[in-house]
């Protein structure tokens, strides 16, 4: 077993020398990586290639490609801050009330013009999601109970701004804002953009920059790097910062796209952002996880929806019993992929 | 031996107190640290040394006294501060993220950037793999660092601490996880600091690196400074003295307990472990223990002594093997079926798998003993504390009472925990893997003690040590393992630390994997230094 060992440099070769066993280990656990990392892209892979099989143009047209897409523009958003946030070892349960106030708000601002329609949302949710960091970071509170908490707030203003929900604030047609939900670039809506934006600088920052490290540290293990002096604290409130604002902006954009804002939109966008981030392989456990994940899991979900409403017989909220299995058998996959990772 | 920078006072602690719910500890502790000095730390568990440590770090704030950091008093509030003040320091247990590749630890928090401020890969790897060259360390950096051992693991942290501009560095006992060939490494790099002007901290409990490596060495007992002064001025048994505030007399007459217990190798075994097999990790290892006897399991790391233990415990998955209690056999893989069999295991990870740090020392002792201590589902108060104030005094656990948290105990007491929660549950056969890693000297007597009291009232007691002293005084008779496989057997009067090298040496000239002179048990160096130092 040790003998291929002898070729070696023979002053190192005790140190850093895995044996026979450790390595045939680790080529397992290398494969579980990459099924871990990549496994959301090929089921998206299949699922998409089946759909056109069984469905045809009807389904791989690129109008319907640009409808799932849109559709998943405003998840998306929402799902690139959940990355950050649950890789960081925590969870957002906000996100879903802070996208309704911000679409609230958004209407409710475009009567005093584009500016406000736009600052009043952002800063608003990015306030809550401020609030949220520092009572996390700072406070030491459990992240599950302040995002909680901010859950309800959020949405007990959107319905005391919009008066109970019973009105619902317009936006002038005429308003710039609206070209953020309904414009295009190229053939392509703003939403698809702005997130595919959102994701690409997401990527970067969790791959490329310190920041990402840090983040990816502290879900990892977050004694040891406090004592490896990352600060901890303030990479926290940034993560819960961030979701704040990308919530807001996904609500913007929500307002922008239906000239509207409701209060009632949204219920359990929190999940559903949670269920994509899983299901792209990222750890709830945090530490691990990818921005390229989570897209595939949003466009896994949004995919699936899609391709119940081909079927027109099924009652819509089937998608939501497809999307519960599939987190099921996503959840149980990583459980053993985890295991062979030695996580 | 050192530069000529010696002498110049770095950092300075004054008159610094400490006390946690009551118990004192640190008590009006002075200390002065030189730039090119290696100061060893030595002391008992419970002591005061890694309050000291914490002090010094910024993880923890001085009720009293004051730190005078290059000729000017500081503060500070967390460990962040001191690493950029240019205190760095490496902890006992690894401190790095697992999941994190090795060369993003090494680096975390000062990555190298581009000009756009994204992170350099290629260029962090490029210096990670030069500066680990430099500790002898070849590994791919790009693989997570939990696929590293735990010793490459503690290299990676000792040379995250030391490759920055740090002028103080504090090692909390650096060895305690290395193989010899690795300790001799880290003795280089901490000489190689000490002639670059850096003042370095040393806590030990070995006093081989004390008198071989540190220049001075201060004394803590029970939160105060016992002894400070040059390592030169000091013999090992006035050093040891100072340590357990006993006379040296007594010192050295303890040192001599373990040795004529008898044994009936006629009686029948009661414990009978056969053929226990598992690819890649076990070939057919057997082991028997007599009631009252002592089985030493020993090897070098990885040779299979914790796989073995946690066989027959039923906790490591086997492809063939059987284990049997009084002849009867009990089922495998099932650490509740061993448990029922009258087995008892404390783990080698005592962080990770024995104490629940937040529970009180009461409820981490009964934890394991609840279903046999309640009637219907109810638990006799009476009864708990009755058993556990027992324990506490039979095993002298220092704890202020038993509601303190355990994790506010030192590292020895946790052990003494965690043994009487195994004893709660009457066990015929207790399993005990490295037993004393990481306790001081003092505590590390009273555990062998304990064990062989333990032995004299009938139980069988499979040992294993990462200290091969330890498991040849302590053991009646001795299983040599390697790569998994028996290689030899010593009973009674053949035990000896010359007898088992001898069985693992000769096992490694035949692979053709080591100069037989590397060889000594992995961790200690004393081995070392009698076999590869002259």
């Amino acid at each position: 077993m040790t003998a291929t060992t002898s070729d070696r440099d023979p002053t190192l070769h005790l140190i850093g020398d895995p044996g026979e066993a450790t390595r045939a280990a680790n080529r397992r656990e290398r494969l579980a990586r990459i099924l871990q990392r990549g496994g959301a892209f090929i089921v998206l892979i299949v699922v998409t290639l089946l759909a056109s099989l069984v469905f045809g143009t009807r389904f791989a047209s690129i109008d319907n490609f640009l409808n799932i897409l849109e559709a998943s523009s405003f998840l998306g958003l929402v799902a690139v801050g959940m990355t950050f946030v649950i890789i960081g070892g925590g969870i957002d349960l906000s996100v879903g009330s802070l996208l309704a106030l911000s679409a609230v708000l958004a209407a409710f601002g475009s009567q005093y013009g584009t500016v406000v329609a736009i600052a009043l949302p952002l800063g608003v949710c990015g306030l809550i999601g401020l609030f949220n960091g520092v009572l996390i970071a700072r406070a030491r509170m459990a992240f599950f109970i302040v995002t909680l908490a901010a859950l309800l707030f959020a949405r007990g203003l959107a319905f005391a701004v919009s008066n109970e929900g019973n009105k619902i604030f317009h936006i002038n047609e005429d308003l710039a804002v609206i070209w953020l939900g309904q414009g295009s670039v190229a053939g392509i809506r703003v939403p698809i953009i702005i997130a595919g934006i959102a994701f690409l600088v997401g990527w970067v920052v969790l791959t490329r920059t310190r920041y990402g490290m840090a983040v990816t540290a502290i879900g990892g293990n977050e004694d040891a790097a406090r004592l490896m002096g990352v600060p901890i604290a303030r990479v926290k409130t940034v993560i819960y910062l961030v979701s704040g604002l990308l919530a807001g902006l996904a609500g913007l954009l929500v307002a922008a796209r239906s000239s509207s804002g409701q209060s009632t939109i949204g219920v359990g966008l929190e999940l559903q952002a949670i269920a994509a981030v899983v299901i792209g392989g990222t750890l709830l456990t945090g530490g691990s996880g990818s921005i390229a994940g989570t897209l595939a899991g949003v466009l896994l979900l949004n995919v699936i929806n899609n391709v119940i409403n081909q079927v027109g017989t099924l009652n819509s909220y089937f998608q939501q019993v497809v999307s519960g299995v599939f987190l099921i058998i996503v959840v149980l996959v990583q459980r053993y992929l985890s295991r062979e990772q030695r996580l | 031996m050192t530069a000529a920078s010696v002498g110049e006072t770095v950092l300075e602690v004054q008159d610094v107190s400490k006390r946690f719910a009551g118990v004192v500890a640190l008590d009006g502790v002075s200390l002065g640290l030189r730039t090119g000095e290696v100061h060893a730390l030595v002391g008992e568990n419970g002591a005061g040394k890694s309050t000291l440590i914490k002090v010094l770090t910024g993880a923890y704030q001085p009720d009293h006294g004051r730190i005078v950091y290059r000729g000017e008093p500081v503060t500070f509030a967390r460990p962040l501060d001191a690493q950029a003040a240019g205190i760095s320091t490496i902890y006992q247990e690894v401190n790095l993220v697992p999941v994190l590749s090795v060369a993003r630890n090494l680096f975390l928090g000062q990555e190298p950037t581009n000009r756009l401020g994204l992170i350099d890969f290629a260029q962090m790897h490029r210096h990670t793999t030069a500066i680990l060259q430099r500790y002898g360390i070849s590994v791919d950096v790009r693989r997570p660092l939990r696929e590293l051992g735990l010793g490459m693991q503690q290299m990676v942290a000792i040379a995250r601490a030391v490759s920055g501009d740090h002028r103080v560095v504090i090692m909390d006992e650096p060895t305690s996880s290395l193989e010899p060939r690795e300790v001799e490494r880290l003795l280089e790099v901490v000489d190689l600091l000490r002639r670059g002007g850096v003042a370095v901290v040393y806590v030990t409990h070995r006093l081989e690196e004390v008198f071989r490596l540190c220049d001075r060495v201060t004394v803590l007992r029970d939160g105060r400074l016992v002894h400070t002064g040059p390592v030169a001025d000091i013999s090992r048994l006035e050093l040891v003295s100072r340590m357990l505030g006993r006379e040296v007399a007594e010192v050295a007459r303890g040192e001599t307990r373990f040795s004529d217990r008898k044994t009936d190798q006629a009686t029948q075994p009661i414990l009978r472990a056969t053929g226990l097999t598992r690819r890649h990790v076990l070939d057919h290892v057997s082991v028997e223990a007599r009631a009252g006897e002592v089985v030493g399991l020993a090897g070098l790391l990885g040779s299979g002594r914790s796989e073995t233990a946690k066989a027959i415990y039923g906790a490591q998955p086997l492809d063939s093997g059987s284990v049997e209690v009084e002849g009867a056999p009990i089922r495998p893989g099932s650490p509740r079926a061993a448990i029922a069999a009258g087995l008892a295991l404390i783990p080698e990870d005592r962080k990770a798998e024995g104490i629940v740090p937040m529970l009180s020392v009461r409820d981490n002792i009964v934890l394991a003993a609840l279903p046999r201590m309640s009637r219907a589902g109810f638990v006799s108060e009476r009864h708990q504390d009755a058993v556990v104030k027992g324990l506490i005094t039979r095993l002298r656990i220092k704890a202020s009472s038993p509601d303190q948290k355990v994790s506010e105990l030192s590292g020895g007491n946790q052990q003494k925990v965690l043994l009487a929660r195994v004893l709660c549950l009457d066990p015929r056969i207790l399993i005990l893997d490295d037993p004393t890693r990481g306790i001081d000297v003092g505590a590390k007597a009273e555990i062998q003690m304990l064990i062989s009291e333990l032995a004299e009232q009938g139980m069988a007691i499979l040992l294993i040590s990462s200290e091969l002293e330890e498991v040849v005084e302590g053991s009646d008779s001795i299983v040599v393992l390697r790569d998994g496989a028996v290689v030899g057997q010593l009973r009674a009067e053949e035990v000896s630390q010359d007898g088992v090298m001898g069985l693992i040496a000769a096992a490694r000239r035949e692979s053709d994997s080591l100069p037989a002179s590397g060889g000594g048990i992995e961790g200690d160096a004393t081995e070392v230094d009698g076999h590869v130092g002259d």
